[in-house]
């Protein structure tokens, strides 16, 4: 029996549009709303892993300066949101800046961008791991200025971070607040879920919409061979600079959205290992495969609240103590994860079509 | 006689201690298939790497159609109407045969990012458009069955025939093959042969670099001989074969005879 694949199609499409719908109520029920909280943080991974995944998977560009951009995203919105700037500079703010969320994200994508092309114009000419160094320097230069920018003007506020970061607010009403709809209370971390999936969505349309263009085939002949890639007449320049800008646009917005969300920024959420972390679930999920990103985005997001939810209960029932310490066992699985697929799935947990028929034909001839 | 097409005047090029070009200059007609031979490391590729402004020249400059080419810059070369093959194939191996030529499209294509992500009709019917001349590039050359195969599983001979449709795709008026037959057996090379003489028929200028001389020979208007980064002959395929230079260089004796 095979149905109409249209009708399949959509019939898929409709589960998971209903599964996303209910899941913050779902999770809530069963584990917690703190479980939401952590679903919401996994949709910004989504985020983050899709904007790197553009230069990383599709360019083929190593980038392990990534997370700079979400840096820029979140200070853009926590400088624009909070009381820091009329508390550090009286004079020039009188009353605290409290611009609205859709002025907001625009804006930090549009400077992220800019910061983007801003790391990608010095790096043209390199490639692989004169690449990865480079951008590593980059991302670590932005977060020593937010840590060092608070002398001689405070402007970030320093190692302490910036606090009281309002809440995006959508039709007046605070998302960090629960809200009454229909006679049902919706926690915050529920409405935050609403507002992320939103957006995720959007990137996501973007990204395929991209990927299936003249500048999607550009990115992949550039990462596949970019001599001919210039033979064939594509700007090598212009479109890596595009890959840049618009995947550090993804990182401003979901940066703005964290920072709304946590209340809180600090230069430490900034550092090198979440630029790492970002770049594994690109690696992981099936580089340049959409589906695979968002895949390895999810499970790295889930995995280390999984540990710490799971690790002690279990070891004390296996041993009556606690032999490792979740943090430390989230570190060793997740080397034992990368080794583990890079061996047996090297292009990723799931990799796009094409790659997945050249690995079968391998298997065969092998 | 008409102005030719192309005319490169003076180049020079150099890597280090070797003088892989010395003051080359040669012309091509429109129209016409002009080989380019000579020993190993005699500087043929080379010069097809100045011509696509994949290297810049130490010395001269190229006219193309009456303008002076930019040479260094290859995607404004690719547009002014030259497209190339190489001679280590070098196919987007990850990528189908068929999607293979819809970027060998880029540069006539005019999509932009709002273009792509708002699909707008313009970027659709642009869409639509390249896949089906992708398609008929395909099929030009012989291998439309193959389009959804992925590059690096075409045969040898069919890989070399997909890097022609998509040097076509460019829209080229002189188009340049590196060492098309290397690798090929009898009867690929056969095809390869009709495949240039169906181009010339439609009336694509061809700047053929091959080692198999019967071919260049057989297939050639005219030929021009390089050495040692020198050009040391350049005429009809008659009179280069006979030229004492030419056999001393390269042919030999025996092809002078054949
Ligand atoms: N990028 C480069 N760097 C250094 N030397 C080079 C480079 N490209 C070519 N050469 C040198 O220039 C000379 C000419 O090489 P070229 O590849 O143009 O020869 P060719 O005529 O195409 O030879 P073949 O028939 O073997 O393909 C050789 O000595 C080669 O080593
Ligand atoms: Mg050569």
């Amino acid at each position: 029996m095979s149905a109409d694949p249209k009708l399949k199609a959509r019939l898929g499409i409709a589960l998971i549009g209903v599964a996303l719908a209910v899941l913050p109520f779902a999770v809530g029920a069963t584990f917690g709303n703190s479980w939401v909280r952590i679903v919401d943080f996994a949709l910004l991974y989504v985020m983050l892993a899709l904007g790197l995944n553009i230069v990383v998977g599709f360019a083929g560009l190593l980038d392990l300066g990534y997370i700079a951009f979400y840096a820029v995203g979140a200070y853009l919105y926590a400088l624009l949101s909070s009381p820091h700037l009329a508390t550090a500079f009286p004079a020039l703010f009188a009353v605290a800046p409290g611009w609205p969320v859709w002025a907001v994200l625009p804006l930090g994508a549009l400077v992220a961008g800019l910061f983007g092309v801003m790391l990608g114009a010095p790096t043209l000419k390199l490639r692989g791991d004169y690449l990865a160094i480079v951008t590593l320097g980059f991302g670590e230069i932005i977060r020593i200025f937010l840590n060092n920018l608070n002398a001689p003007a405070n402007i970030t506020n320093g190692p302490q971070g910036i606090n009281n970061i309002a809440a995006a607010q959508i039709g007046g009403h605070a998302l960090n607040r629960p809200l009454e709809l229909f006679g049902v209370m919706v926690p915050g971390v529920h409405l935050q879920y609403y507002f992320f999936l939103a957006l995720t969505l959007l990137v996501v349309f973007v990204c395929v919409r991209l990927q299936d263009s003249r500048l999607g085939r550009a990115w992949v002949a550039i990462r596949e061979d970019e001599v001919a890639a210039r033979a064939c007449g594509i700007n090598t320049r212009n479109v890596k600079l595009l890959a840049f800008g618009l995947g550090a646009t993804f990182g401003g917005v979901a940066g703005g959205l964290f920072a709304g969300f946590q209340g809180f920024v600090s230069p430490e959420s900034f550092g090198l290992l979440e630029s790492v972390m970002v770049l594994c679930m690109v690696v992981l999920g099936g580089m340049g495969h959409i589906p695979g990103v968002i895949l390895g985005a999810v499970l790295l997001a889930l995995l280390p609240e999984a540990l710490r939810w799971g690790a002690v209960p279990v070891q004390q029932s296996l041993f009556g103590k606690v032999l490792i310490d979740p943090e430390s066992l989230r570190l060793l699985l997740f080397g034992i994860a990368l080794v583990v697929v890079m061996r047996w799935r090297p292009a990723g947990l799931w990799p796009s079509a094409l790659r997945k028929r050249e690995l079968a034909a391998h298997g065969e001839a092998a | 006689m008409s102005a030719p097409l192309l005319e490169a005047r003076g180049i020079s090029k150099r890597f280090g201690g070797v003088q892989a070009l010395r003051d080359v200059s040669l012309s091509i007609r429109a129209g016409e298939v002009y080989g380019l031979i000579g020993p190993n490391g005699a500087g043929k590729t080379s010069f097809f790497n100045v011509l696509t402004g994949l290297y810049s020249a130490d010395q001269g400059e190229v006219r193309f159609d009456g303008q002076s080419l930019p040479l260094g810059v290859p995607h404004r070369i690719a547009g002014l109407g030259i497209a190339r093959t190489f001679q280590n194939i070098r196919l987007f191996g990850a990528m189908s045969a068929l999607e293979n030529v819809m970027v060998g499209r880029h540069i006539r294509l005019h999509t932009g990012v709002l273009g792509a992500i708002l699909r707008t009709p313009a970027a659709r019917r642009e869409e639509a458009d390249t896949e089906a001349r992708a398609h008929a590039l395909l099929r030009y050359v012989g291998i439309d069955r193959l389009a959804n195969q992925q590059a690096t599983h075409l045969s040898y001979g069919d890989q070399r025939r997909l890097e022609i449709a998509r040097a076509l795709a460019t829209e080229p008026r002189l188009l340049a093959l590196d060492e098309p037959a290397a690798g090929m057996n009898a009867t690929e090379t056969a095809g390869l042969r009709a495949l240039i003489e169906k181009l010339r028929g439609d009336g694509m200028t061809v700047l053929l670099i091959e080692h198999d001389v019967k071919l260049v020979m057989g297939l050639c208007d005219r030929v021009a001989v390089l050495d040692y980064g020198e050009k040391i002959a350049e005429d009809v395929p008659d009179v280069v074969r006979r030229d004492p230079r030419v056999i001393a260089a390269y042919l030999g004796r025996e092809a002078a005879d054949a």
